[in-house]
C-alpha cells in the first residue's frame, strides 16, 4: 500500500484544462517535503503524459502512487494505440495536427521528455485499444 | 538576482498581480516550442518566449522557472493572466526581442 494514492480523470480535447492533474500531484509532492528535483521530473513528466492523452486519446486516466523512495505514475487511455513506439520515441518526430502546434505543442518531444524525466518508463500500446504508459520516478537519482 | 530586481533594472512591465516576483533568476532560457522547453530548461530560470497561453503558464510552473518574460511585445491572453495569477507565476512584457532581451540578463548575471 503506497502512502498516499491519487487518481485523476483526463479530460480529452481541452487544453487549458490539460496539467491540472500533474499540477495537483506537485502541490501534494511539495507538501510531503519531497526532494524539489524529483517533483519537477514527476511534474513535467505526468504533464506531457497528460498532454499526449488530450492530443491523442481523447483523454484517460491517471494513477499516481507515492511512496517514500519513488513516485509511480500509470497513465491509461483508450486512445488508437502508437503504430511504432520505437519512432515516436525519436526527438521531432509527431503526429500531432497543426492546431495543436499553434499553442506550442507537436514539437515531438513528448515520450522522448517523459524518458529523460523518469528514471523507468515502459509502454504497453495497442493499436486500436489504447496505451497504457508508465514512469517511475525515484526520490534519489542520478537525473535531474 | 530576483526577477523583480531584473525586471527594474531592465525596464520590463510586470503584467501579473499578485504573482512570486522575488524568485531568484539564475539563468535564462529561449524558446516557444513548450516541450522543447521543458525537456531543456532548468529551474530558476528566466524564460523569454512568445507564448502567452494558459499551455505556457503550467510548463512554467512545473518546470519550475523563475518567471516568464513574453518578449516583441507578445500578447498574454486573459486565461493565461488569471492562471498564472492563481498559480503565482510571475509574466513580465518587454518590446525587445529575445536575443537582445538574454543579452541584457547574461550582462546582469555576470
Amino acid at each position: 500500500m503506497s502512502m498516499l494514492q491519487l487518481r485523476y480523470s483526463v479530460p480529452g480535447d481541452d487544453f487549458t484544462r490539460a496539467g491540472e492533474a500533474s499540477g495537483d500531484v506537485k502541490h501534494k509532492l511539495k507538501k510531503l517535503g519531497y526532494n524539489p528535483s524529483a517533483i519537477r521530473r514527476v511534474s513535467i513528466a505526468m504533464y506531457e503524459g497528460e498532454i499526449n492523452m488530450v492530443i491523442h486519446a481523447g483523454g484517460g486516466e491517471a494513477n499516481v502512487d507515492v511512496d517514500p523512495d519513488k513516485v509511480v505514475i500509470v497513465l491509461t487511455d483508450h486512445g488508437p494505440g502508437i503504430a511504432d513506439v520505437e519512432k515516436a520515441m525519436q526527438e521531432g518526430w509527431s503526429t500531432a495536427p497543426d492546431n495543436v502546434r499553434s499553442l506550442g505543442f507537436g514539437a515531438g518531444m513528448g515520450l522522448p521528455n517523459m524518458k529523460k524525466y523518469s528514471d523507468e518508463m515502459t509502454i504497453d500500446s495497442v493499436v486500436g485499444q489504447g496505451t497504457t504508459l508508465k514512469m517511475v520516478v525515484y526520490a534519489q537519482s542520478e537525473k535531474s | 538576482m530576483q526577477i523583480e530586481e531584473m525586471a527594474e533594472a531592465l525596464g520590463w512591465k510586470l503584467l501579473t498581480e499578485n504573482t512570486d516576483t522575488t524568485r531568484e533568476v539564475k539563468g535564462c532560457y529561449c524558446g516557444d516550442l513548450l516541450s522543447w522547453v521543458m525537456g531543456r530548461a532548468k529551474a530558476d530560470d528566466a524564460w523569454l518566449t512568445v507564448m502567452g497561453n494558459v499551455n505556457a503558464i503550467a510548463v512554467a510552473s512545473l518546470a519550475d522557472t523563475a518567471g516568464i518574460i513574453l518578449v516583441e511585445d507578445a500578447a498574454l491572453d486573459a486565461d493565461a493572466k488569471a492562471r498564472a495569477e492563481q498559480q503565482e507565476i510571475a509574466v513580465y512584457g518587454t518590446s525587445l526581442p529575445a536575443f537582445e532581451t538574454a543579452l541584457k540578463i547574461a550582462s546582469l548575471l555576470g
